[in-house]
């Protein structure tokens, strides 16, 4: 077997030869080559996501296992876990989708919690381009709105019918995702702490227990040819590479699954991904400092004459690897066999040898097919210090300034060209089920009940929200990362939550280019500095490489997800219908900086200048004094000024609430469609006990200009703002809404 | 108020099924105790109430329904409508009667060919059976849709005994899915047996907003306590 076609580099088969001693045979070589991949191993990335901070006290656990799971009191757990599925959604772009969920689904009940939430952070090449002249225009076009519709069709298919609720997220569009969108699922799941289970083996001559799909030959190579190495012409040609879900699989899967669980019946529970087989056992046997053996003619096939490196990494959708004490497998089978799963003891637990080296045998009956040292394959990949250098036009990136480019002739116009609504897309996914979603998707953050089927009586609710803005990481990566972890911990204090801990998904081009590494190298450094400022830790990640067409990287995209914990439901929440007639206040400054701005990208396609400061520690007191608001009931609402600028907020706050509102303060284009950070708007009947509470918390400090002031009132039909703007509330919402399904050309019932 | 024991419902789960747990909720919540029925069981006794619940049963691959009528529990199921009990059957649970045969009519995919998370209005328009009986003809409620098959479509003859029998007990205010004659909800001829596409249990609980839903399913639990 050609190692290349694997892709495995030189230098990486003599490693091979040095560790075995000897030519590795074809199936250990697929082997390697599917846990050396960049998407296994993160080979050019581990070194540096060692800086993020990952522990505080309520982290139970933390990045590296199957989900990261936060202790939020009363023996409650909450586990949260990101993941990309991009290059199969660029080929397939439902089935793309759909497993992509799959997948993250099945980390979330391996750890013991049941999955109650979805989140996606989308990202599209335009679908809404203004000049169709240009036949590469109007191709690019179709081709985004058919990746749009079939991602949105997938996650749709696959989320609500595994019976898991999508209850938030975002949707961007911009050309450097052309051909190679982004799909990033989030999970939430909820546990009883009791339950916890990790994603590993212990136990010598504990079986080794394949549940749910039988093993076919789909996506085999998935995580070596497709998802580690970039799109050329002929990208189609990797379709076969793209898996297959079957949501019905994964339903029966998760009942049965925390139905064992919740017996006690087994010691390790980890789902089987990228990598498939050879993954899921070796990350297990890693994880419990054991060896595995695995016989290949106990795997369950889809077909007759499956070759035993087929099996070993095919990745086939809904299949968990379970580590069962041999006294329990008949109760284990007996729980399967009630919801129709599948299953297979298909190895065992070893001890380590003499040499305390754990060894991953593959076995066909009594003949051995491969003996790797298990470590080998995992925590001994390879690691790469990849070279890295700024990209040559960043400094012309920094100048040339948005504030250069001429004032509109309607900031009206130009403001409804900025209103992008998502409903087109969440209407498609069930975002109700199980009763916890206390708003409907569209607000900054999605918040939650804290309520199961095993956990009945919590007072407490969650707020997650998922972010990214790849032109301020363009423009730079390190404040940009750092202003994208900002923004999304102040969506989830929008929601009233207090936020703890974070999610990255990681979305860069080629990290062989040295301007995308180093672009890497400075956003997990903004993510690490943000973290530390707003007292956030990392419970868990994703690296997504390789994101490029033809040689051409994506700009760089760090999706953020944020939990944020609100203690008890009994405190005040926001209600967006409790804010006519109230003023507007807005928390930090009234600036008129336009660099990094969507107005500057969506109107001009003006990518260039410099992003407005950001201040962490104001940042930090930000939250606090907007949580202490509302949990003080002292605001109706609160909305963050992010894309669009404060134009933006107050449309937004209009078109969802159904209420006009009149500001006067605005007086320039540049102060209407800033995106300057550590901004918010907030909606109260008591604007006094506002600004006092602003001046009583640490929060003038350091500036001359107010840090917080009423700029405006909820009332009438139209959003009316200084001389700038004037528009009605119905022409708003209607672009607001249609504004998707207007550039794909269909009609909303 | 209730003096008499709890109405007892017994909820039907299928392989696939997930609104079960949501259903006991607004149930327990009007005051009505509530039990899981695997789809394998074969009794339905000492029963007040059967519901069969939103979801996918058995995936709905083939047809929304187009199995779940084999399981096991829908001969008992037979035997529980023919002796009068009373079964209400939502979303899936409303497309699992019509592949039965024991509501007419069948559930088509929406107009527009998209799945629907939305919230509807719906009205009341018959109140002869007791699920609506404590309503007044006219009432108009907030409950939300959750399906990619709702578009409701039976033949000119049935349309016109539902009309006339008084079947047709909910109506869309603004059609969202493109059923026949905005139907949302309807009855056997005997009125025991109700499917209806929108949620009620969605729409019972005030932190989600809407609680029209327990107008609803209390109107069913004073007529069958009465």
């Amino acid at each position: 077997m050609d190692y290349k076609a694997l892709g495995l580099v030189d230098d990486e088969f003599d490693s091979i030869k040095d560790i075995l001693g000897r030519l590795p045979n074809n199936l250990e070589l697929a082997m390697y080559g599917a846990m050396w991949s960049e998407h296994c191993s993160y080979k050019s990335s581990r070194l540096h996501l060692a800086k993020l901070p990952t522990s505080a006290p309520y982290v139970v656990v933390g990045p590296g296992d199957n989900a990261g799971i936060i202790d939020v009191g009363d023996g409650i757990g909450v586990a949260i876990r990101i993941e990309s599925h991009n290059h199969p959604s660029a080929l397939e772009p439902h089935q793309g989708a759909a497993t992509g969920v799959g997948g993250i689904i099945r980390d979330i009940f391996s750890a013991g919690a049941r999955p109650m939430a979805l989140c996606d952070a989308l990202a599209f090449g335009e679908i809404i381009k203004r000049d169709d002249s240009l036949d590469n225009v109007l191709n690019n076009k179709r081709q985004n709105s058919w990746l749009l519709q079939g991602v949105v069709s997938g996650i749709s298919w696959y989320g609500n019918s595994v019976g898991v609720p999508t209850v938030g997220g975002e949707t961007v569009f911009d050309d450097c995702y052309t051909s190679n969108p982004l799909v990033n699922v989030l999970c939430l799941g909820i546990l009883p702490l009791k339950r916890l289970v990790r994603g590993q083996a212990t136990g010598d001559g504990n079986l080794v227990v394949m549940l749910g799909a039988s093993t076919g030959r789909d996506g085999i190579g998935g995580v070596s040819t497709l998802a580690s190495s970039g799109f050329v012409d002929d990208a189609y040609t990797k379709r076969p590479s793209v898996q297959i879900g079957d949501p019905y699989e994964g339903k029966r899967l998760i009942e049965a699954c925390l139905e064992i669980l919740d017996k006690n019946l087994i010691v390790g529970l980890q789902d089987l991904g990228g990598g498939g087989l050879t993954s899921a056992a070796s990350e297990a046997a890693t994880k419990g400092g054991v060896g595995i053996d695995i016989d290949v003619t106990a795997v369950i096939t889809r077909e007759a004459g499956m070759e035993p490196f087929e099996i070993m990494t095919s990745e086939s959708q809904e299949r968990m690897l379970a580590i069962v004490p041999p006294s329990n497998f008949s109760q284990v089978e007996e729980i399967c066999k009630r919801w129709e799963i599948n299953l297979s003891a298909v190895g065992k637990v070893t001890a380590p040898g003499a040499d305390a080296s754990p060894r991953f045998r593959i076995l066909r009956g009594k003949e051995t097919l491969a003996d790797i040292p298990v470590r080998s394959l995992t925590t001994q990949a390879p690691l790469l210090d990849r070279p890295s250098s700024p990209p040559s036009d960043l400094h012309f990136r920094s100048q040339q300034d948005p504030a250069i480019l001429p004032a509109p002739t309607s900031c009206g116009e130009d403001l409804l060209k900025l209103l992008v609504g998502n409903s087109w897309i969440y209407r498609q996914y069930d975002h109700q089920l199980f009763l916890n979603t206390l708003r409907l998707p569209g607000h900054d953050s999605a918040l939650l009940r804290l309520r199961s089927p095993d956990i009945l009586f919590s007072k407490k609710a969650v707020a997650v929200s998922v972010d990214s803005n790849s032109l301020w990481c363009s423009l730079d990566p390190y404040q940009g990362a750092a202003m994208t972890v900002a923004e999304s911990a102040l969506n989830v204090s929008c929601a009233g939550a207090k936020p703890l801990a974070l999610v990255d998904c990681l979305n860069f081009g080629n990290p062989e280019h040295e301007e995308v590494m180093w672009q890497f190298k400075e956003v997990v450094n903004g993510i690490t500095q943000a973290c530390l400022d707003l007292s956030l830790v990392v419970v868990g990640g994703n690296v997504s490489f390789y994101n490029e067409t033809n040689e051409r990287d994506i700009e760089p995209t760090p999706v953020v997800g944020t939990l944020g914990l609100i203690q008890s439901l009994e405190q005040p929440l926001c209600d967006l219908k409790q804010i006519k007639g109230d003023s507007i206040v807005l928390l930090g400054e009234l600036v008129d900086h336009l660099g990094g701005s969507a107005w500057a990208k969506v109107i001009h396609n003006h990518r260039t200048g410099h992003l407005p400061p950001l201040d962490l520690r104001f940042h930090a007191d930000l939250i606090r004094l907007l949580t202490d608001l509302i949990s003080s009931g002292i605001v109706h609402y609160a909305h963050d000024v992010s894309a669009g600028g404060l134009g933006v907020a107050l449309a937004e706050t209009a078109i969802l609430s159904g209420i006009g509102c009149e500001v006067g303060t605005i007086s320039s284009h540049g102060q209407l469609f800033s995106e300057a950070p550590s901004r918010v708007l907030v909606y109260t009947d008591q604007p006094n006990k506002v600004l006092s509470a602003a001046r009583l918390s640490n929060f003038n400090l350091g500036s001359s200009s107010p840090q917080a002031q009423v700029i405006g009132e909820v009332d009438g039909e139209f959003i009316k703002i200084g001389n700038l703007v004037n528009l009605s509330l119905s022409k708003a919402t209607s672009a607001f809404n249609l504004s998707i399904p207007n550039a794909l050309g269909e009609t909303v019932c | 108020m209730r003096t008499r024991q709890a109405l007892n419902a017994g909820i039907v789960v299928f392989p696939g099924s997930n609104c079960e747990h949501d259903v006991a909720l607004a149930l327990n919540s009007v005051n009505v105790t509530t039990q899981f029925v695997w789809h394998q069981s074969c009794s339905l006794d000492g029963l007040d109430l059967v519901v069969l619940p939103g979801g996918f049963a058995h995936g709905d691959y083939l047809r929304p329904g187009a199995i779940a009528r084999f399981s096991p529990i829908m001969k008992a199921l037979v035997d529980f409508i023919d002796n009068g009990g009373v079964v209400l059957g939502i979303c899936n649970g409303f497309q699992i009667l019509t592949e039965a045969g024991l509501l007419p009519g069948a559930l088509c995919k929406n107009k527009g060919l998209k799945f629907l998370c939305q919230n509807t209005k719906v009205r009341v328009c018959s109140n002869i059976s007791p699920f609506t009986a404590n309503l007044p003809i006219g009432t108009e409620l907030d409950l939300p849709i959750n399906h990619f098959s709702g578009n409701y479509i039976c033949d000119t003859d049935t349309l016109n005994e539902l009309e006339s029998h008084g079947q047709i007990v909910l109506k869309y205010v603004a059609n969202p899915n493109g059923s026949l004659h905005d139907i949302a909800g309807i009855t056997n001829l005997d009125g025991n047996v109700m499917g209806l596409m929108p949620h009620p249990e969605r729409a019972c609980d005030e932190l989600c907003s809407i609680t029209d839903g327990m107008v609803l399913l209390n109107s069913l639990v004073h007529s069958l306590d009465s």
